[in-house]
């Protein structure tokens, strides 16, 4: 069980920043994320974008705005916990004990909740009976290529992930690559290797269809895909994999005893608590009147959640507000010389 | 100003006048309908404002943005007539456009 002053759900720009007001004042934390990296939506959804909202930063990508928030942490030691999801949060006298989905656990005063619209997770195929075939003959994300090898492998998507494995697969299985327009999103010199691999009959090319049905019992034997025009084709696969990308399902974080509404969590605006004492939210995921889902936003809730922190963590200390540029503790944390 | 009806997948019209100059997917939020996500605010970043534009129409509103086709890919059941409400453009011209919602965004 790790034991921390507080634990950050969600490694985004708010999240981070929350981290950095939390180790000024002089608190420990950690930081769970369910996707492999840090930086959140800026580094899932728009990594190069320009944003143009960032008080003193007139345009800054999704990526540089995360790996200025990175840097800005280097002068603490903070734990990150990347690819786990909290799926339990559960009261234990006046802390709260948190477990994630990889058997991390927690005990900590503290819960702040900075998981933009929910935790990323694949987006699944919509056709009937998917669910069954789940893990078994359907499968979202490679772990061991190995069990291809021979086999007919069915691959869905446009993107990087769907090309690469396409290309990669091919050395070994007989590839179906299906994809519902011409155009490809994935990078220029893997779109000329499938064209490549195409025309040398390595790779299986189906544009401008769409999965229609599955067809087996325990495990599937064929598909049926279906063009804009409905023609249907069958194609014999023993895997079925989709590619298209992550979205955001809010998940576990529904059965915490919050009060919910319309995917956000309500708080106040002092400590940007939730009904439940020592649980905040800040950033996208919380709702208040007047709530601007900016990332400016994001950092003022969690520079008040990180102050609200100190006195569950440290019941028997005062709070006392200072500046960076003055006090002689905070730039002793920063590991600057003070004057 | 458009009115703009938006049909959820169960059926239910919401016809509403909406602004020009706001996007469609602003006009079914900024009303409550139900129905679009639209989980990064309009930033064509996610694909949780997918609509499906009537055929008729389709034709006549703005063209396509440059990457809307490759968000598209990620939506709940793209179909030929589908696009991302967030990249249309209300106007006086788009009086009487028909979107219909898919079953669901996520």
């Amino acid at each position: 069980m790790i034991k921390t002053d507080a634990l950050i759900i969600g490694a985004g720009p708010t999240g981070l920043f929350t981290a950095h007001q939390l180790k000024l004042i002089g608190l420990d934390c950690q930081i769970v994320d369910n996707l492999d990296k840090i930086g959140g939506q800026c580094i899932e959804l728009y990594p190069d974008k320009p944003i143009y909202d960032i008080p003193a930063v007139p345009e800054c990508t999704g990526e540089e705005l995360t790996n200025n928030l990175i840097n800005q942490l280097k002068p603490f030691d903070i734990k990150f916990h990347l690819s786990e999801r909290v799926d339990e949060v559960k009261k234990d006298g006046d802390k709260w004990i948190v477990k994630t989905n990889k058997g991390s656990s927690f005990t900590t005063p503290n819960v702040i909740i900075a998981g933009g619209v929910g935790s990323f997770e694949p987006r699944k195929f919509s056709v009937e009976g998917h669910e069954k075939f789940e893990n078994k003959s359907i499968l979202y994300s490679i772990k061991d290529k190995n069990i291809f090898k021979g086999k007919t492998v069915s691959i869905f998507g446009g993107g990087d992930s769907a090309l690469d494995w396409a290309v990669e697969l091919s050395n070994n299985c007989n590839v179906n690559l299906i994809h519902r327009r011409d155009e490809f999103r994935g990078a220029q010199a893997t779109v000329d290797k499938v064209h490549e691999l195409t025309k040398s009959k390595k790779i299986n090319l189906f544009t401008k269809f769409q999965l229609k049905k599955l067809n087996g019992s325990n495990k599937i034997e064929s598909i049926d895909i279906e063009d804009d025009d409905k023609n249907i084709k069958n194609l014999k696969t023993d895997y079925v994999l989709g590619f298209f990308g992550l979205i955001m399902q809010l998940g576990p974080i529904a059965n915490w005893g919050l009060n919910i509404d319309k995917k956000t969590v309500e708080v106040d605006t002092e400590k940007f608590e939730t009904n439940q004492k020592g649980i905040y939210a800040v950033g996208d995921i919380c709702n208040y009147p007047g709530k601007l889902k900016l990332i400016l936003s994001g950092f003022h809730e969690g520079a008040l959640a990180a102050r609200a922190c100190f006195k569950l963590a440290r019941p028997n200390e005062k709070y006392r507000f200072e500046f960076t540029t003055s006090s002689k503790a905070i730039k002793n944390r920063l590991g600057v010389k003070s004057d | 100003m458009a009115k703009i009806t938006y049909i959820e997948h169960n059926g239910t019209n919401h016809t509403v006048d909406v602004q020009n100059g706001l996007t469609v997917m602003e006009g079914a939020v900024q009303n409550n309908i139900p129905g679009i996500d639209a989980d990064c605010g309009g930033g064509m970043a996610c694909a949780t404002c997918h609509v499906y534009v009537k055929e008729d129409w389709f034709d006549k509103i703005n063209k396509k943005n440059e990457g809307e086709d490759d968000m598209l890919d990620q939506a709940y059941e793209p179909k030929k007539n589908s696009r991302l409400s967030c990249q249309i453009i209300v106007s006086d011209d788009l009086d009487g456009l028909v979107v219909d919602m898919p079953e669901k965004q996520t």
